[in-house]
């Protein structure tokens, strides 16, 4: 077996509230090597944050609970390690940048002093050089007067600026893995083709694996080496991009294909895929998917569907997935 | 920032005139004679009438008498009590006890207060959270005066750890327990909006990203969590240190401190006119610049506040 840069594995998380238990990841499990993208596509509550939230170790514990799997990080696994040694790895071997930069960065220290902030910790630098170091990144995230900007405060900055700063803070330390927890919904979009290219200009450069998070299928498109489409805490489809997007194999991910705006509908109503996401307190029985789905039988009722191989490196959690492929592959040709 | 601390000095005339000139219109509008009861058994000659209502311009409109008082007021002629003595005079005896026993309260609210809300958020729902929340509720809910009588049998005569009063040098060590007791009310503010802000704030996101920066738990909390938290402690304190240098007169009744709370209560008991206004103009000018200083020192803590 070839081993991975990060694998998760068969990956269980759920949330003990007082409204009972929220199964929030049910046996996720994908792969990600160096220089790679991986884009983990879902609508809201999902589960993909919670995956990336758990590779991170910042998942809130309690209520959040890992119930089995393993997250294996150059082969070792990042649940056994202790506190210390999860430590040295976050931040500086796998980073995060979140979604919302106004509050995610502290708004009463300066950004330098942010960034800085990993050089000092990590690295034993003092203020001083890891301010230098701060203006450094600023430059590479294409910050203007990076310099004068340095002392400057996060609320002084526009979205798109902070974002950048975001990304600054986090490649700082060369980190193998980046995860971008939908990097850009916060910002408009002209600014949002600006950061995205940042960010794979940045990973070309040094290499890193990425785990792109978002609900944005346009995001995906032009970034994304392979995508993982998750509903309901697991992994329907997963596949590289143009096979994913060609011939979808899951009626959820065709479901989404067929509600995106295109300019040959122009004028059309846009489809929806009728019903809500399943609230996960009670998730319905058999495939968690049923209530919503066109193609829905007797078994999807009774049996969870396993994933199953429509062509290598192309899976489908669908007990009918010939179905949908066909369907997509013939009327194409 | 140069500019708005001018433009605050200045506000602080318009604030200043009117507060006094409303003292010294109530003082002097009591019903009743200020020199009765002046003379011993007997009632006061007349002659000693007069000069008194002319060396304190009684019998001048209210409007003139004002601006009298102010004139000389602005020459920093507090005036003189009825027996003679400079109201500045007595002021300044005052007023450094006074201090310190603030100062000491809120050595006191900051250093226990903000410990125990940091202990309590922390231990969310635990022991330490409880003891805090119920100890707290029972300082809020219980007079000062009660409190104040308490600690004063409890430690001052039974246990005899502090001296039960404070004589006339009020030194450091005999103000511990009425600073204790004078803190005990805000202290139990302090320490809940501590907690309550921190809880918050171990939520918030930029929490999050500090702790996946890779930073220990000592650090997220202590460098990111807490500052924050401080924000509107700050403020707190600050408006309650100038409340507290207006003298806290159950206080320093318990426990017989000269300060200035007491000076006003005695003044206003014998009608000693020039000595209340003097007083109160001392404590809204100290009230106003401590204010100011707090809210420099809120732009200092928390960046985002501009000062225009």
């Amino acid at each position: 077996m070839s081993e991975h840069l990060l694998e998760v594995d068969d990956l269980y998380v759920e949330f003990r509230t007082r409204d009972g238990v929220a199964k929030a990841i049910n046996g996720v499990s994908y792969t990600l090597d160096a220089g790679e993208t991986l884009a983990v596509l879902g609508e809201s509550g999902s589960g993909k944050s919670v995956t990336a939230q758990t590779i991170m170790g910042i998942l809130d514990m309690p209520p959040g609970f890992i119930t089995g799997g393993e997250i294996r990080y150059k082969g070792s696994d990042l649940l056994q390690l202790p506190e210390k040694e999860r430590q040295k790895i976050r931040g500086a071997e796998i980073a995060m940048i979140f979604q919302d930069s106004l509050s995610a960065l502290n708004p009463v220290f300066t950004v330098g002093d942010q960034i800085a902030e990993m050089f000092q910790v990590h690295r034993g630098m003092s203020k001083k050089e890891g301010m230098k170091r701060a203006v450094d990144l600023m430059e590479q995230v294409r910050i203007p007067a990076a310099k004068e900007r340095v002392k400057d405060y996060p609320h002084q900055f526009s979205g798109g600026m902070r974002q950048r700063i975001m990304i600054a803070m986090a490649i700082s330390l060369d980190p193998a893995v980046l995860i971008a927890d939908e990097p850009t919904t916060a910002l408009d979009v002209t600014v949002q083709a600006q950061i995205m290219e940042l960010l794979q200009d940045l990973q070309r450069e040094r290499n890193m694996g990425m785990i792109l998070i978002t609900h944005d299928l346009g995001v995906v498109a032009g970034v994304a080496d392979k995508i993982a489409v998750m509903y309901a805490g697991r992994i329907v489809e997963d596949a590289d991009v143009l096979t994913l997007y060609g011939e979808p194999a899951h009626p959820y991910t065709e479901g989404l294909l067929a509600s995106m705006p295109r300019v040959d509908t122009k004028g059309e109503e846009l489809y929806a895929i009728k019903g809500l996401p399943p609230s996960l307190l009670a998730l319905p029985p058999g495939c968690n998917f049923n209530p919503r789905c066109p193609y829905k039988q007797e078994i999807c009722l009774r049996e969870v569907p396993p994933r199953q191989e429509v062509a290598p490196g192309h899976g489908s959690a669908c007990h009918f997935w010939e179905e949908v492929y066909r369907a997509r592959t013939d009327s194409a040709s | 920032m140069g500019r708005y601390t001018i433009r605050r000095l200045l506000q602080m005339i318009p604030v200043l005139i009117g507060t006094t000139f409303i003292i010294y219109a109530m003082v002097w509008a009591l019903p009743g004679d200020p020199f009765s009861g002046k003379c011993g058994q007997r009632p006061c000659p007349p002659a000693y009438v007069a000069e008194m209502t002319a060396k304190f311009n009684l019998n001048d409109p209210l409007p003139v008498q004002y601006f009298k008082y102010l004139v000389n007021l602005l020459q920093g002629n507090f005036g003189e009590s009825f027996s003679g003595r400079p109201v500045w005079d007595e002021i300044m005896q005052a007023f450094p006890v006074t201090f310190r026993l603030a100062l000491i309260a809120i050595i006191f609210e900051i250093v226990i207060g903000i410990s125990a809300g940091i202990l309590a958020a922390l231990n969310r729902g635990g022991f330490w959270d409880n003891l805090v929340l119920i100890s707290t509720l029972i300082v809020i809910s219980i007079p000062v005066f009660v409190i104040g009588f308490l600690a004063q049998f409890t430690f001052g005569i039974k246990l005899g750890w502090f001296p039960p009063t404070v004589g006339p040098n009020a030194t450091v060590y005999e103000l511990l327990l009425p600073a204790l007791v004078l803190a005990s009310l805000s202290l139990a503010y302090v320490a809940r909006l501590m907690r309550g802000n921190l809880t918050e704030n171990l939520r918030a996101d930029y929490v999050r990203t500090a702790t996946s920066k890779g930073l220990s738990r000592q650090r997220v909390i202590g460098r990111h969590a807490v500052r924050n938290s401080l924000i509107p402690v700050v403020t707190f304190i600050g408006a309650d240190f100038g409340a507290l240098l207006g003298g806290a007169i159950v206080t320093e009744g318990i426990f017989n401190i000269r300060g200035i709370g007491g000076l006003l209560y005695l003044s206003i008991r014998t009608r000693e006119g020039a000595t209340v206004v003097g007083v109160v103009t001392v404590l809204v000018l100290v009230f106003l610049l401590v204010n100011l200083i707090v809210d420099i020192l809120y732009g200092a803590i928390d960046p985002r506040i501009r000062y225009e």
